[in-house]
């Protein structure tokens, strides 16, 4: 893997194991401003772990992180400048209103008075323009990521990461948010790291990496993962990789 | 770190906990009728039974709630300090914890921001108790309401760090109740808080003495009870301020994502 400053995202070699058990082993991966890559892999897979590393919550026993040519072990708040994070779990403050958990987030990360001002147009993108001033306990689910979402673009990152953001969403909510996280890669040069498990999500990202047991299975455009494993579908193409864990072990051999 | 950006999140993080507080008015209430019951029932039955010398820094004989103020105010710094741990872990749970920690912060700056958000709860309730006591007619020195106010921060703050150290070991909220048995209770009554130390001596109850003597809970009230006389108790003050250190360091090094309790758990 080539190291440049222009990537977004370098993660180089990383392990890590909580006791005897190993949730990620030499994984690397790169990211480059604009692109839109799919985390897949089924449940337990490392995806939770990979994003607790990218999100500073943890070290890695191996390997580098390195985020706009920081690294993360040496400048960890340089890095976590450069992130959004909308986490799997919910993590607003519910009896504050949206604004008042943006005001939060913006304290947090020191923006002053210019990310303020930023808090009102970024509701207007999201679509939550008409419930600024409304006490998040009484949004749905789908409102309550987009805050989320607008939470974690507050601070104006250049890397979004999002784990597993659409579970417990309707299918509505699930497109809207897609279609929100594409349009600023495409018209800002964000990247975004997107964990799922469900296949369709992966479908129209710039690239796919499945990860599991800890590793990588495979990884690169849809069209080339539906290629490498004689599928028409990607959904098929990941089936048959994780699946039978020896034949994605051998799979595994020959891609690499 | 930019002072600029440090201090925003610092006023944040604290008006969040200001704001909790005023939200839930039962804490305010529990947090006042602990120590006011202290004050009515217990104090009402053992006036005359204990008799309290002239001690220092008393000047004369004093009636036995006036000696007890101090202590039930560290009472309400030690349980204001184990509730922060109480939210600390709560957060945890619910994953707030996680965007605190993921703000670009020094991690041991971030802690330190809960802990003085949290001791600033307990100052308020430090003085509305002291309230309390002017309305019962407890005899404390006007001027002691503000020499008292670093005496309390202090004992705030280490009990508040105290709080935070054991949030690192509490994995969860129902373990919380255990803490109470075998921290508040032990604290609070093997201490000066409610009878002099050489009343213990003088009973003959010596290793009882000797344990009181350490608690750093026993200097954080006779910190505050000095203070109230506008005297500095020099082994107090050295006690509480080292004892703060060792348990701010320990929360530091517990929620460190390289060393600590978190990375051998596997969760923050």
């Amino acid at each position: 893997m080539m190291s440049t400053a222009d990537a977004t995202l370098e993660v180089d070699a990383i392990s890590k194991s909580y006791g005897d058990v190993q949730a990620l082993k030499e994984l690397s991966l790169r990211l480059d401003p604009g692109q839109f890559m799919a985390l897949l892999g089924p449940n337990g897979a490392g995806k939770s772990t990979l994003f607790q590393l990218l999100s500073g919550l943890f070290v890695p026993d191996a390997g580098h992180i390195r985020i706009c040519g920081a690294d993360y072990q040496k400048q960890p708040t340089r890095c976590l400048a450069q992130l959004g994070i909308v986490f799997q779990q919910p993590t607003l403050d519910l009896d504050l209103s949206v604004t008042g958990n943006l005001r939060f987030h913006a304290a947090l990360h020191g923006l002053g008075a210019a990310g303020r001002a930023r808090i009102a147009p970024l509701l207007e993108q999201v679509g939550l323009g008409a419930s600024a001033q409304v006490v998040c306990r009484t949004l749905s689910g789908g409102n309550r990521r987009k805050v989320e979402l607008a939470r974690a673009l507050l601070h104006q990152p250049a890397l979004l990461l999002m784990d597993e953001a659409t579970v417990g969403l309707d299918p509505q909510s699930r497109t809207t948010l897609m279609t929100l996280v594409r349009g600023l890669c495409r018209d800002q040069g964000l990247s975004v790291l997107w964990a799922t498990h469900l296949v369709d999500e992966a479908e129209s990202a710039d690239r796919a990496l499945i990860l599991h047991r800890g590793r990588k299975l495979a990884e690169g455009t849809p069209a080339e993962l539906m290629a490498q494993s004689g599928c028409t579908t990607l959904e098929a193409a990941f089936l048959q990789m994780t699946v039978p864990a020896n034949a994605g072990a051998r799979r595994e051999e020959k891609i690499s | 770190m930019k002072l600029g950006h440090a201090l925003e999140a610092l006023g944040a993080i604290s008006f969040r906990e200001l704001r909790k507080f005023l939200q839930q008015r039962s804490r305010l209430l529990s947090a006042l009728v602990r120590p006011t019951l202290w004050l009515v029932v217990f104090a009402a039955g053992f006036r005359n039974v204990f008799g309290v010398a002239v001690i220092e820094p008393y000047e004369s004989f004093i009636e036995y709630p006036v000696y007890v103020a101090p202590g039930l105010l560290g009472m309400v710094l030690l349980f204001n300090g184990m509730q922060s741990s109480l939210a600390m872990v709560y957060d945890r749970e619910m994953g707030m914890m996680r965007l605190l920690l993921t703000a670009p912060l020094a991690r041991a700056y971030l802690l330190a921001c809960k802990l003085i958000a949290g001791t600033l709860l307990s100052l308020v309730q430090a003085y509305a108790f002291l309230i309390v006591c002017a309305l019962f007619g407890v005899d404390l020195p006007w001027l002691g309401w503000l020499y008292a106010l670093p005496a309390l921060l202090l004992g705030g703050l280490m009990l508040g760090a105290l709080g935070l150290l054991l949030s690192v070991y509490i994995r969860q909220i129902e373990n919380f109740a255990g803490t109470m048995n075998f921290v508040i209770f032990p604290m609070f009554f093997m201490s000066s808080a409610l009878y002099p130390l050489w009343k213990l001596k003088e009973s003959g109850a010596i290793w009882l003495y000797y344990v009181a003597s350490a608690n750093p809970f026993t200097h954080a009230v006779e910190l505050v009870r000095y203070a109230m006389y506008g005297q500095f108790n020099w082994v107090s003050f050295t006690v509480v301020a080292g004892t703060l250190a060792v348990f701010f360091g320990g929360a530091v090094y517990g929620y460190d994502p390289q060393r600590g309790m978190v990375k051998k758990r596997g969760q923050a």
